[in-house]
């Protein structure tokens, strides 16, 4: 590992804050859905969600979405085509939903979430909400709320733990070849 | 999700060269495709820019619509061949009908062809990616999917069920293909009846034999009826049509003998009163509908397997 760059209880402060930011842009909880992208968008979304309800006592519905049949880069899926669970369970129309996703790089993602997610409905507008934007994009996409921003060279390695998928919190930032060797599976 | 190691199979040609849990995560992604269907927009774009051709040597027109269907909602443009009104007619061999489709620059092939082992003569004049739509009476793999899968989607689980086939054996590729793909999934297959049209050679591990369709239904978890056609009585197959409903129709009599919770099945196009008594073809334990509509979850599933990331 290079650095540690989030503690847990710095995570938790991040998120509160992007809650704050959310609820002041938005004035208000109203008429908002959260959507998580798969795999730590969803827990991250649901985090955002409980703390929404803790300030303004509103249940904001959470939605979570596979962007896997909407995706550019093929390799990875080419290895394993594996489709995941997406669940909207409530209308888009007249909703704002906010995207959430932990790490935010090259934007193709969020691109294709973004078409995921328009194939869906209607939704009034999208916001997105990331833990990390690291920079290098290759789309013109920008985060409305990030809890920290990393400057980051394309041979490191955004690693977000959460405790919901890795029983943990953390974010670390790793050389690629570092986390190889260590025989852990890259993630960004 | 279920996790697949080893090569991506190339083809759909039968089940060999498909591991259990590379079916299972096919059909996994059946569900996906299945809210795709149900969605106000009924497509994706995983296959933009792929185009597939159906090349239907022999003729089949619910098959045609559910494949190129199931390759248009992922975005994949479609040319579709039928042998009726095309070169096949004036004598034109099946190999260089593919060599001139695959000069088009076609990304894979959907076929049906009334001879055994013409999907795998496709696979290795073309080069492309094949999916046997039927080959004879040897195998029609996806509708053993869209069978499983129906199972699947009913009972959770496919492990431990049994599955009654009753009826032409000896003719049907969708019972072979059953047979061969159901036992892999952890399931027992029946296969049922007259003695002339019961191959004895299908008997195998997880598959067995017999023309009593009382004692195949009892413990079923599934019944499926098989089409009998009429040529089978000109060849002495089967004395008389009543002589054959008699003993080995799917109806109200012989679900008597099932377990309460038995789902009744048919492959299609179904010969009323013959196979199968319409109260049974129409009644609460009939998926048969369901069948249709989850062979082109699985369709999508089967094209998105294949051809995903391989353009």
């Amino acid at each position: 590992m290079k650095a540690s760059i989030l503690s847990a209880e710095e995570m938790r402060r991040a998120l509160t804050r992007i809650a704050h930011e959310i609820l002041e842009r938005n004035k208000g909880a109203q008429n908002l859905a959260l959507i998580g992208v798969h795999t730590r968008g969803i827990p991250i979304a649901a985090r955002l969600a409980a703390k929404l309800q803790e300030l303004e006592g509103v249940a904001v519905p959470l939605g979570r979405l596979d962007i896997t049949l909407y995706r550019d880069d093929l390799s990875e899926i080419a290895r394993q085509p594996i489709i995941r669970e997406t669940e909207v369970p409530f209308d888009l129309a007249r909703r704002r939903v906010i995207l959430v996703d932990d790490v935010l790089y090259t934007g193709r993602t969020v691109r294709a979430a973004l078409d995921a997610l328009i194939d869906l409905g209607r939704p009034e507008g999208i916001q997105l909400a990331v833990l990390i934007d690291r920079g290098h994009r290759e789309l013109p996409i920008r985060a409305d709320y990030v809890g920290k921003n990393l400057p980051t060279a394309k041979t490191e390695l955004v690693k977000v733990r959460l405790e919901e998928t890795d029983g943990t919190d953390s974010v670390e930032l790793w050389d690629i070849d570092e986390l190889r060797n260590d025989g852990l599976r890259a993630e960004q | 999700m279920t996790a697949a190691t080893g090569p991506r199979p190339r083809h759909l040609l039968d089940f060999q060269d498909w591991s259990a849990e590379r079916l299972s995560a096919l059909l996994d992604n059946a569900d996906t495709m299945s809210q795709v269907l149900d969605r106000p927009v009924k497509k994706v774009p995983a296959l933009q820019g792929l185009s597939v051709c159906t090349a239907f040597f022999e003729n089949s027109t619910r098959t045609r619509i559910s494949f190129e269907l199931a390759a248009r909602r992922m975005s994949a443009d479609v040319v579709s061949f039928a042998a009726g009104g095309s070169s096949v007619s004036k004598g034109e061999s099946i190999r260089d009908t593919i060599e001139v489709l695959t000069s088009y620059k076609v990304d894979a092939f959907v076929v049906r062809h009334a001879s055994a082992g013409a999907a795998h003569l496709v696979a290795r004049y073309s080069g492309k990616p094949v999916i046997n739509a039927g080959d004879g009476r040897r195998a029609h793999p996806t509708q053993a999917l869209l069978d499983a899968y129906t199972i699947r989607r009913e009972f959770g689980s496919l492990e431990g069920k049994t599955v009654a086939i009753i009826g032409d054996v000896r003719h049907s590729r969708v019972a072979r293909s059953n047979a061969e793909l159901l036992p892999k999934l952890g399931a027992r297959v029946v296969l049922c009846g007259p003695a002339t049209l019961l191959p004895r050679e299908l008997a195998a591990d997880g598959v067995t034999l017999t023309t009593d369709a009382r004692e195949a239904v009892r413990g079923a978890d599934a019944v499926m009826a098989l089409r009998l056609q009429q040529e089978r009585m000109d060849a002495g197959y089967v004395g008389s049509l009543q002589d054959y409903a008699a003993q080995y129709q799917v109806n109200e009599t012989l679900l008597s003998y099932a377990p309460d919770h038995a789902i009744v099945m048919h492959p299609g196009p179904m010969n009323r009163d013959v196979e199968i008594s319409s109260d049974a073809a129409d009644g609460p334990r009939s998926r048969i509908l369901q069948q249709v509509e989850n062979g082109q979850a699985v369709r999508m599933s089967t094209l998105y397997h294949l051809l995903v990331g391989r353009a």
